[in-house]
């Protein structure tokens, strides 16, 4: 997946001739940098991710429409659930976590959403 | 987990002032949106406009982040001095304050008042400071539409896309989603798709069209009168050559390989009536994103909600009906773009302009909007635009047979993981012989999309598709736009509701 091209990558700036800024955010923790403007999904398909929701039934699922219709893309944007990856621009400083089923339940602080059953106690 | 009500949606409620009221509310500000805000606005009404993206444009002209200070030169666009000059009009008026403009917003529902149209508002991502509810004497709807799409096994991969997402992405970050291509499904939208991938950069190991464009014979004259396709089309044909894309058509995608996402595509010729032809499967690897659209569906919840009079256009997509003012059969609700019939942006451009005009002259003079039908020039050019895109719709049909390329397992519905046979069984079994009834035996169409991904593939399935000469043909489509809450919101948004 590294021949991809990224933005902010000489294609990208040649193209418009616009000096890029970065922002800097993080993805499970873990740094996510993109040129100013780049979405979410964009900027996570530059670090080759392809996928970062899992379905119900534990399927990975990424980008689909790309338009914000379908909901395929969702992240977790600052603690709040259901955001479209496809649709949002990374903000410097961006906390965003990946889902898992049809809605993210992270528990706050935990970051993941398996760690702890549902009246809260700590799972096997 | 049960959270308190108040800690649902926002931390802060939204302010519940009073709602503001314009005269002209345009929701979207694609192509047709930015047509009428500007027309109305230059003939004295106070306008809103409401889009749920981050900045004009829509999907036709989705550009680099503004926001960002990056200035699009426009080289992947099609129309773009039309967007200009749209856009120079639309800034004025929002610099003059006839033009109020709310981005990141959604109308998740609009309502008839005896005055006019209520519209209540969602913020589409992060935090929008701007109003929860807004009133308007007239409504111009601009909502566009998305790429229609129908299964195959193995499309819910990471790595295989709409076709127009690709594209808007492309638009969008200058980036790319993928790097080798196969682009698939009918119509000419699959070749600026291809065009736009390798002029940034990727690969597209096939473009396969599914009709073979014999369609278009008996309608060629449709096409000879609107030149500008002609050269858009010499341009993607020249674009084809220099980077050797092949050009496939009655050539279908029959399955998309993969493991953990996309690896390689299956193909196959195909006959008329959408039989394989013996020994024409083909198997194409290396690949690591496939882009599926088979034309457009509009996005019709509002006008449904609203009760405005609907039909279906030749392509098989519910669309619906106006007058030669753009006036749909509720007064006061305009119309503009691909709501009346999926038929590109030139089009909608002038039927925003003459949705725009109507509404404000409507409610500036207190009349019926009569007044500003089109002129002779506007008439011409929305009849040979529509002349030609009904000539695209009948030379580029969902092909048939492709229901036969999905086996049990196949996912129809993304969402909710439905399969095939499990809506087959459904109709088979328990009746379920229209889009409702199958939402209700197995949730097909219940999930985050609202059904706009598989809504097609499922009125088809469940035996009740345009195609299917049923007792109500339109039953399915109608109940897949049929939704009183026109987009997922958060519960605050609810909470916040005020009258």
């Amino acid at each position: 997946m590294s021949d991809i091209p990224q933005a902010g990558s000489p294609h990208g700036s040649e193209r418009t001739g616009a000096a890029t800024s970065r922002v800097r955010g993080t993805f499970d923790g873990e740094p996510l940098e993109a040129e100013a403007g780049t979405s979410v999904a964009s900027a996570l398909i530059a670090t080759g991710t392809r996928s970062w929701r899992t379905t119900r039934e534990g399927r990975s699922r990424g980008l689909f429409c790309g338009i914000g219709v379908c909901f395929d893309c969702l992240v977790e944007i600052d603690g709040e659930s259901g955001q479209r990856a496809c649709m949002i621009p990374l903000g410097e400083g961006m906390d965003v976590r990946s889902a898992s089923g049809p809605r993210t339940t992270h528990d706050a602080g935990t970051g993941t959403s398996t760690g702890r059953d549902a009246d809260g106690t700590d799972a096997a | 987990m049960s959270a308190p009500l108040e800690s649902l949606g926002q931390t802060e409620p939204r302010p519940t002032g009073p709602a503001p009221h314009f005269e002209v509310a345009v929701v979207g500000a694609g192509p047709a949106g930015l047509a009428a805000a500007a027309s109305a606005a230059e003939r004295g009404a106070r306008v809103a406009v409401i889009d749920a993206a981050e900045q004009p444009g829509g999907q036709f002209w989705r550009h680099r982040s503004e926001a960002a200070g990056i200035r699009d030169d426009g080289s992947l666009h099609h129309g773009w001095k039309t967007y200009l000059d749209l856009r120079r009009r639309f800034d004025s008026g929002v610099d003059t304050s006839r033009i109020t403009y709310l981005p990141r917003t959604s109308v998740w529902m609009a309502q008839r008042r005896p005055q006019g149209f209520t519209l209540r508002l969602s913020s589409s991502f992060g935090t929008t400071t701007g109003p929860s509810t807004v009133h308007a004497s007239a409504l111009v709807l601009a909502t566009g539409g998305y790429d229609r799409q129908l299964p195959v096994p193995g499309w819910e991969l990471p790595g295989v896309m709409a076709a127009g997402g690709i594209q808007a992405f492309i638009k969008q970050n200058g980036a790319l989603p993928g790097s080798r291509f196969v682009v698939a499904g009918t119509g000419p939208f699959l070749l600026p798709v291809a065009a736009n991938i390798v002029e940034a950069g990727g690969s597209v190991a096939a473009v396969c069209e599914s009709a073979d464009l014999s369609g278009w014979l008996p309608r060629a004259h449709r096409a000879l009168a609107v030149p500008e396709k002609g050269l858009e089309g010499a341009e993607y044909a020249w674009t084809f050559v220099k980077h050797r894309i092949p050009y496939r058509t009655r050539t279908v995608v029959t399955e998309i390989l993969g493991d953990s996402a996309v690896e390689a595509v299956r193909t196959a010729r195909v006959r008329r009536d959408g039989t394989e032809v013996p020994g024409s499967a083909r198997t194409i690897d290396g690949v690591d994103s496939v882009g599926l659209g088979w034309g457009f569906t509009p996005q019709l919840e509002l006008p449904v909600a609203l009760g405005a009079r609907t039909r279906v256009d030749v392509d098989g997509s519910l669309v619906a009906d106006v007058d030669a003012a753009q006036r749909s059969s509720v007064p006061g609700l305009y119309l503009a773009g691909e709501l009346t019939g999926v038929g590109g942006a030139a089009l909608a451009v002038v039927e925003g302009a003459v949705a725009g005009r109507a509404a404000a002259l409507a409610t500036t003079t207190g009349t019926d909007g009569s007044g500003a039908i089109a002129t002779a020039r506007e008439a011409r050019t929305i009849s040979r635009q529509r002349a030609f895109a009904e000539a695209m719709h009948l030379a580029h049909p969902l092909p048939p047979g492709w229901e036969s390329r999905m086996r049990d397992e196949t996912v129809v519905c993304r969402c909710e993981e439905v399969t095939a046979g499990a809506i087959l069984g459904a109709r088979d079994e328990m009746d379920a012989a229209d889009s409702r009834t199958q939402k209700g035996v197995n949730r097909a169409g219940m999930g985050w999309c609202q059904g706009r991904v598989c809504g097609v593939a499922v009125a088809c399935l469940s035996g009740s598709a345009p195609q299917a000469k049923s007792d109500d043909p339109m039953i399915s489509l109608r109940q897949n736009a049929n939704r009183p809450i026109a987009q997922p919101i958060p519960l605050g948004d609810l909470r916040d509701l005020v009258d």
